[in-house]
């Protein structure tokens, strides 16, 4: 299968990237490591007529100490946010995370902002970026502003982002020894979640959902109920309220909603038991 | 002033010989190597960055090679399961799919030995589950994965001290 014929340009900057964006209007889209874009373009489910390849802005693959947080820079490839000695200790759900994607070859080639931008309900890290009350850094032609993950993700496929903006860094706080546990739930191990659950403890535990919806969820009824002081059983018992699965192959709705007051279940023992 | 192209030159490097072509655009990185240079050895099997059976290294790392642009690695190294074996002499990994029979159909194979020689060169000598783990973006439709397994724990433990193709000296290495 080859992706339907389309022009190619490459920037040079974060700030070059937005003026391309700008110039080439919403037929361009942005690719970087293409693990989510190019299997779309091969089928041809997308056709976009400009691509602006962003792999060479090499200064925005970067892991830094913010502080109370952990910055990581938009081009940063998911094999680097795996091995990465600063998230493994300060962030390690997200360094977790970030090994459970797809496959060797595909974390070597797929970045943490393409993950977030391409807005996929069944991705893993958007549901830990939200978990963790992540923030997202956009640069756009006015500069950059930040995003908080929950106005983020806003339907399938679709974010907050304008057509002319560039994810130029994640902010995610550090955990500091807080309880977590991400949990995956699929028939074979290169596969997207049939449905995924990130949870982190601490003063203010939060729970998010893969798979369950139109986009990256929060669990917000279980956070609800932990802050309450619900027992992890009591508060897994929330987890499919209000949610609206997908029916496919794989799983009915029914099913999905069992299998996420299980895996929440799951998810929260281990962190009451304090993993880290 | 526009600067997008349709179609325009990449520069290259497939087992060490530098290769210069003009390309459309939505040329796919595996289509180069088997069309354009030539190296049949890649296998395209599922077409959709399932099966593994397209992995190669893009400057010392697996990657499937029906995902990626030729234009994407234009400037950087490439290495085929042609770019293995030194003349005669079989890389170690491959040493260790003969000396395991780690095949049967052998669709799959050119795609294992390149996941695995990347899999090696970043975390050395592999344990069982590792190579379980490591090879889950690989698909052998004979199921032959038992021998697959024994082949590439003891291929990855002949690599200790073999200088890997592609930027290994640099990038290889326990992570």
């Amino acid at each position: 299968m080859i992706p339907a014929s389309f022009s190619y340009v490459r920037a040079e900057s974060a700030d070059d990237a937005v003026a391309l964006l700008g110039e080439y209007g919403d037929d361009a889209k942005l690719i970087a490591g293409g693990h989510s874009l190019l299997p779309l373009m091969k089928l041809r489910l997308a056709t976009p007529s400009v691509l602006v390849d962003v792999a060479r802005v090499t200064d925005l693959a970067y892991v830094r100490d913010g502080g109370d947080h952990v910055a990581i820079g938009g081009l940063t490839r998911h094999h680097d946010v795996e091995t990465d000695a600063l998230v493994r200790d300060a962030v390690p759900i997200l360094g977790h995370a970030a090994g459970q994607v797809g496959d060797p070859q595909v974390r070597h080639r797929g970045t943490l902002g393409g993950s977030l931008a391409h807005g996929d309900p069944a991705s893993d890290l958007p549901a830990v970026v939200l978990a963790l009350g992540g923030t997202i850094v956009a640069r756009g032609p006015q500069g950059e502003r930040t995003i908080s993950a929950d106005d983020f993700f806003v339907d399938f496929l679709e974010t907050a982002l304008a057509s002319d903006e560039v994810i130029t860094e994640v902010r995610v706080p550090k955990t500091n020894g807080a309880g977590w546990a991400f949990e995956k739930f699929n028939r074979r191990a290169q596969d997207w979640a049939i449905v995924g659950v990130a949870a982190v403890g601490g003063d203010t535990p939060g729970v998010a959902l893969v798979n369950m919806g139109s986009k990256p969820l929060r669990a917000a009824a279980v956070e609800e109920a932990l802050r309450a002081g619900a027992s992890p059983e009591d508060a897994a018992a929330h987890a499919a309220d209000g949610t609206e699965p997908p029916s496919d192959l794989n799983a009915s709705v029914e099913y999905r909603q069992h299998l996420a007051r299980v895996l929440v279940r799951r998810a929260l023992t281990t962190v009451a038991g304090e993993n880290r | 002033m526009s600067r997008e192209q349709s179609r325009l030159d990449v520069e290259i490097t497939v087992n060490g010989t530098p290769t210069r072509n003009a390309v459309e655009a939505r040329t796919l990185l595996v289509h180069y190597l088997r069309e354009v240079v030539g190296l049949t050895g890649t296998n395209i099997g599922c077409d959709t960055t399932s099966c593994g059976a397209c992995t190669v290294l893009l400057d010392g790392e697996s990657v499937k090679s029906c995902t990626v642009l030729a234009v994407q690695a234009d400037g950087h190294e490439v290495t085929t399961v042609e770019g293995l074996a030194d003349g005669d002499a079989l890389h170690p990994m491959q040493e260790a799919f003969r000396e395991h029979h780690g095949l049967q159909c052998g669709y799959c194979t050119p795609g294992m030995l390149m996941a695995s020689v990347s899999l090696a060169m970043e975390q050395g000598a592999l344990s069982e589950g590792a190579v379980r783990e490591g090879l889950e973006g690989n698909l052998c439709r004979c199921t032959g994965y038992q021998n697959i397994v024994a082949a590439v724990m003891a291929g990855s433990a002949a690599m200790s001290g073999v200088v890997a193709p592609g930027k290994a000296d640099t990038k290889g290495g326990a992570k």
